[in-house]
């Protein structure tokens, strides 16, 4: 990736040092007089409007910059939107500035039939030749660089997420034996907070709620309901149960919880329904996809009870949390 | 003497009234012993046949019915869910099927074999308050305005003939397939506050003056890139036909 970047880096610079020395070659012969004569006006040679490019393009670089440092310390989504947006508008900013105050804003019509006058053709494009401004355009190649490099790291930096390293990332979660349950707000979650029939969102205590393995979905059944299979038998106490809140077909939130109040209901019985695509998950046989698009069960997180019926959880999560991507095998 | 008189005036007037009170109270517990007899009998004639002769359920008909309190009859029976025409057909809202004397006499006749009573709907609720429990916990299924949903096999009701009373039950009952809330999760006075909340939905406030159907944000947005693509459009159109100086 560094090299790419490098790479990237000295592209731009080729790219600014050929176009703006042609920018520069009418320096020598710029007589205020000779457009004038024409009635097209000088361009306004204004040294605070090359100043001001020069302090955008170097502001849109140190943003660029900004952002590949964020991005590389993992900060939050609005820090990286707001430096590269900070970034862009002074590019823009730049390139207005330039466009409005550095090159010359005169036009010439080309009457029609624009053939049979070859003259003035030659006059009109020689005056616009002639109409950008004579200055030192050093600082203005010192500050693009800067602004293009910066800007071509920023837009490369994300690539540093994908490929191999970043399988890991997707199977971290923050479960583990003993980590305690708690609400959206902190508040532990007890045992007696769901009735047979209840559901509840529960997170990891002390963990980033952000992480995509972190919310669970915790709901209660009959006991005599469950037909876990064999190895899970001790993850549900009093009939509790809890499953990764993400759903395994497109990563929506699993917000739908039906529990059926009597057998003689029909359809199936207690089940998490997605509500992006109506993926049904059987809980009673440990978030088996029974209708929907999903086909990976719901990892479920085994839970423990613990004095004054704090939930806690008794291990890992299952399985990998999310959408299903290259290499997950389990069904 | 001034203190003695009035407190003999002070017992003068709260004689009379500890005497209504206790006959008052003597007449009630009459009058619910005798509502309880009349709701056992509308019971044996219009719902035993599902739930059983003692209530306590017959398997493949109906679930057994002590425990679950006055508050799961009067939410049952008012929204005419229940009597089902058939024991497998699913409860919808219907014109109750009794009067609302018969439902009374029925809702103390259940509530006399236990189980929470019919909660109260009293007291300042806070509709903003109520927008927001309601998003986190209703409008996953019924839709962020009430309107309903589907869940696999099932319809999730609208709101809009629901009154506050029903709401605030049908969130501790869990009726048919909904899930139900422990007071943990939803307090009472937050329950009143969804109530109010699903109260203000019913007649919305469309400041725009067109409510696109009050399905929620899909619609606006589908509305908002019409609208705005067609601006776009407009001034794409506009720009081309600048005339030259």
């Amino acid at each position: 990736v560094r090299r790419l970047l490098r790479l990237i880096g000295r592209l731009a610079l080729a790219a600014l040092v050929l176009v703006l020395p042609r920018a520069r070659r009418p320096q020598g012969h710029a007589p205020a007089a000779e457009p004038a004569q024409a009635g097209l006006p000088a361009p306004p040679a204004s040294r605070h409007g090359e100043a001001l490019v020069a302090a955008a393009l170097l502001g849109c670089g140190a943003a660029a910059a900004a952002f590949v440092v964020a991005y590389i310390a993992g900060a939050r989504n609005e820090v990286l939107g707001a430096s590269l947006s900070a970034a862009l508008a002074l590019l823009a900013l730049a390139l207005a500035t330039a466009g409005r105050g550095l090159v010359s804003q005169a036009r010439g019509v080309e009457p029609r039939p624009s053939t049979e006058h070859p003259r003035e053709e030659a006059d009109v494009a020689e005056l616009a030749a002639e109409g950008v401004a004579p200055l030192d355009r050093r600082r203005l190649l010192v500050a693009g660089g800067v602004a293009g490099c910066a800007l071509g790291a920023a837009a490369l930096t994300p690539l540093a997420s994908l490929g191999p390293g970043a399988d890991e990332t997707l199977r971290r979660s923050p479960w583990r034996r003993g980590v305690a349950l708690v609400a959206e707000d902190g508040r532990p979650v007890r045992a007696s907070d769901l009735e047979v029939g209840g559901f509840l969102t529960a997170f990891p205590a002390g963990a980033a709620k952000q992480s995509l393995a972190a919310p669970v979905v915790v709901c209660r059944v009959r006991p005599g309901e469950l037909r876990l299979p064999r190895g899970r038998k001790g993850f549900a106490p009093e009939g509790l149960l809890a499953f990764s809140r993400i759903c395994t077909h497109a990563g929506c939130a699993i917000a739908l919880f039906r529990y059926p109040l009597s057998p003689t209901t029909t359809g199936p019985g207690p089940a998490l329904v997605c509500p992006c695509h109506y993926s049904t998950f059987d809980v009673t046989r440990a978030a088996k996809p029974i209708s929907g698009p999903a086909v990976r069960a719901l990892p479920q997180l085994p839970l423990r009870i613990e004095r004054e019926g704090r939930l806690v959880a008794g291990g890992p999560l299952t399985g990998n949390v999310g959408a299903s991507w290259w290499g997950v095998r389990e069904r | 003497v001034t203190s003695i008189r009035q407190a003999c005036l002070a017992l003068a007037l709260a004689l009379p009234i500890g005497c209504a009170v206790t006959v008052a109270e003597a007449v009630g517990a009459g009058a619910r012993a005798s509502q309880i007899d009349a709701g056992r009998q509308v019971y044996v004639t219009g719902c035993a046949s599902c739930h059983g002769l003692d209530a306590r359920g017959r398997p493949g008909y109906g679930p057994s019915l002590a425990g679950v309190g006055a508050q799961a009859a009067d939410f049952y029976l008012s929204t005419g869910r229940m009597p089902l025409d058939a024991p497998d057909s699913p409860p919808v809202r219907k014109p109750p099927a009794y009067d609302a004397r018969r439902i009374a006499d029925l809702v103390a006749y259940i509530g006399s074999l236990g189980g929470p009573g019919i909660p109260s709907v009293r007291g300042a609720a806070r509709a903003n308050v109520g927008l927001g429990a309601f998003t986190d916990q209703c409008a996953g299924c019924h839709g962020v305005l009430a309107r309903g949903g589907v869940v696999t096999g099932a319809v999730a009701p609208s709101l809009l003939s629901a009154t506050p009373r029903q709401i605030v039950e049908a969130i501790r009952v869990g009726p048919y397939l909904m899930p139900r809330y422990t007071k943990r999760q939803i307090d009472d006075s937050t329950a009143r506050d969804i109530a109010a909340y699903v109260e203000s939905v019913k007649r919305p406030d469309d400041r725009g003056g067109w409510g696109i159907g009050h399905l929620g944000p899909v619609p606006e947005g589908m509305v908002a890139w019409l609208v705005g693509a067609a601006a776009l459009l407009v001034i794409a159109r506009l720009l081309g036909e600048r005339t030259q100086p």
